[in-house]
């Protein structure tokens, strides 16, 4: 190959081709110690460098620079020291927080609003998607599928504001004013969010169920296995792995709750239930301007969520015997 | 004559009763969904071709009463709501120019073998998935760099999504082949020229799932406005719409337009009509990509 192309051959192609099947083109015959290999990629790959460049000073700008700035959460923050500059005060800002009684709403609230989101927003795509593979291709079919998708598509300013447009007692369709009741804020943030992803999330259950072998339906259908039978002993299983996962994340992200919705749907009457602590770090933080305070939440936030992502990935190792990333 | 024509059919097996039943119920689940995802939405087109007097007795259910354009009049007329179209277009065509770019100039170094420390860079990035810097740190960056009620703002800090990322990248090592690569290099192409000219042609399907979900992401999104901007001049669409849907007001200074409206009673009817006319860009050309958003979550959720 080597010899018979016209073209001048930098020499570290001719010895970064090995006889043999292996194409892993920075493997040569003699494997070159870690830092030998980096200089070459360097010297010859300068370019792949050059593009990753702006990227990630990206990263470290916008996502590692921000984690540093938590120091401040261990600190009296004041704009005019800036976050090395000011004041250390130890756990201070979490003593605080913690002996706040404040706190502990916020984070049942917290928890028990993602936990129900998992738990309701866990079986009907499910059951969306088990529905759909069940009859044929047709117009229904695509019907269904584009319409229950179609929300997804939508804003949650616009889905909030469906809501509170439905449920208005003026000119919606009840008579009481729901959203002033701090009860009914769990069902209607995760009920109003099951209409906007179902059909969204039954796509991912649709691949695992097209990707079922047919012979195991022709087979059972010889056998006489009735439709239901055929779900329960043959679909079920076959989206189980992947239904385990969307469980197991969706766990992993009871913390990562979202600001968006919640703090769309808070009014001055519901605010027991609905104050979460995203909400609450961007209220103390940014129109209270207590930095260090909101940074505290936002950290112990994290830190949680964090710890829960691990604990998460260690059951679905143990569950499915492959991590959620490497 | 018809009997001579009929083509000869595969013996249908008739399903059992049992599963016939089975069927139909089934399909009567399929269609209360349907129903259900439906009926919100007919409400809401519903009311907004109604006139003011139904929608404010509350008299429409899904059908309008009275029809009307009135409202429609109104909400493409108002000068916030325009400046508010206008500016979401501005964010949804440059945010998505920036983030792909950038998200390309990334993935494109981590799928090749040849990039010394793309595990390491890789890892970095997901890690930031698992722990975020959190808000407060986040804006105080964003200040420092003096982007603070500027257009900046809202195209630069969530510029990259680390999950675009992952789909690109598993999408690049996946769907090139080496032997590609190789004869570029024969050919002496640098590495950018491969990338340009090798390839980005072979890779337009990514590209536009990419695009998409940049687009979609900066059309609906609300927060980082919400959070960085305090210029009305520089409000996305989707504040605008907070501001006169959900915090009933509209803006202060601007001519008191609310009280005129609210003198015609169609502050209300209003409201109806701008969710249709915000959500309506994207539910239109929804059709057309939901394909393409499926393949992407599926791209994703292979591991590259």
């Amino acid at each position: 190959m080597a010899t018979t192309t016209p073209h001048p051959i930098p020499p570290a192609i001719v010895d970064q081709r090995p006889a043999g099947p292996s194409r892993r083109s920075d493997v040569g015959p003699i494997r070159r110690s870690r830092w030998a290999q980096a200089q070459r990629s360097w010297r010859q790959h300068w370019q792949l460098y050059l593009l990753a460049a702006v990227p990630i000073a990206y990263f470290v700008i916008f996502k590692y620079v921000p984690m540093a700035f938590n120091v401040i959460a261990f600190k009296d923050y004041s704009p005019v020291l800036g976050p090395w500059g000011s004041e250390w005060v130890g756990l201070r800002n979490f003593e605080l927080l913690f002996s706040n009684p404040v706190f502990l709403t916020l984070l049942k609230n917290t928890v028990v609003l993602a936990v129900y989101l998992v738990l309701a927003a866990f079986p009907i795509p499910i059951l969306l998607a088990i529905a759909l593979n069940e009859i044929r291709n047709g117009w229904f079919k695509r019907t269904v599928q584009m319409v229950t998708y179609a929300p997804y598509f939508i804003s949650t300013v616009v889905v909030v504001s469906m809501t509170i447009l439905l449920l208005s007692p003026r000119s919606g369709i009840v008579s009481t004013n729901l959203l002033g009741e701090p009860d009914y804020f769990r069902h209607i943030y995760v009920w109003s969010d099951v209409w906007q992803t179902a059909g969204y999330s039954a796509v991912i259950y649709m691949a695992a169920l097209a990707g079922i072998d047919p012979a195991l339906h022709e087979s059972a259908k010889i056998d006489g296995a009735s439709r239901l039978q055929r779900i329960r002993h043959i679909d079920l299983p076959g989206i189980m792995p992947t239904a385990v996962i969307v469980l197991i994340l969706g766990v992993g992200n009871t913390m990562a709750i979202g600001f968006e919705k919640a703090y769309l749907l808070q009014n001055d009457l519901n605010l027991a239930q609905s104050e979460i602590i995203p909400t609450y770090v961007y209220k103390t933080g940014l129109i209270n301007a207590d930095f260090s305070m909101a940074t505290a939440v936002g950290l112990f936030n994290s830190v949680v969520n964090l710890f829960l992502l691990l604990a998460v990935n260690f059951a679905a190792k143990r569950v499915t015997g492959k991590g959620l990333w490497r | 004559m018809s009997l001579l024509l009929a083509r000869p059919r595969p013996a249908k097996v008739r399903e059992p009763l049992g599963d016939r039943i089975f069927l139909l119920v089934v399909k009567l689940m399929l269609t209360a969904m349907l129903l259900a995802v439906l009926a919100p939405l007919a409400f809401i087109v519903a009311n907004s071709f109604s006139s003011a007097e139904a929608v404010n007795a509350g008299r429409v259910r899904f059908w309008p009463v009275e029809f009307s354009l009135h409202a429609y009049q109104v909400a493409l007329t108002n000068s916030q709501v325009l400046q508010g179209y206008y500016n979401s277009l501005i964010y949804a065509v440059v945010g998505t120019l920036i983030s792909v770019t950038l998200t390309v100039a990334i993935a494109y170094p981590l799928s090749r073998r040849t990039f010394f420390g793309r595990n390491v860079i890789m890892t970095l990035l997901i890690f930031t998935m698992l722990f975020s810097g959190g808000l407060i740190p986040t804006y105080m960056v964003v200040q420092n760099l003096g982007m603070l009620n500027t257009r900046w703002a809202l195209l630069i800090p969530g510029a990259i999504g680390v999950w675009q990322v992952i789909i690109a990248r598993t999408f690049f090592a996946n769907s090139i082949p080496d032997e590609l690569y190789e004869a570029a290099m024969l050919d002496g192409a640098s590495e950018i020229r491969t990338l340009r000219s090798v390839v980005l042609p072979l890779s337009k399907p990514l590209l536009a799932v990419l695009a998409l979900m940049y687009t979609i992401y900066q059309w609906n999104t609300y927060f980082d406005a919400l959070v960085y901007l305090k210029d009305p001049d520089l409000f996305p669409l989707q504040i605008v719409l907070r501001n006169m849907l959900i915090l009933n007001s509209t803006r202060p200074g601007a001519v008191d337009l609310a009280q005129q409206l609210e003198q015609m009673q169609l502050v209300s009817v209003l409201r109806y009509a701008l969710i249709v006319v915000s959500s309506l860009p994207v539910l239109l050309i929804y059709p057309f990509i939901a394909r393409h958003f499926t393949k992407g979550v599926m791209v994703g959720a292979v591991k590259g």
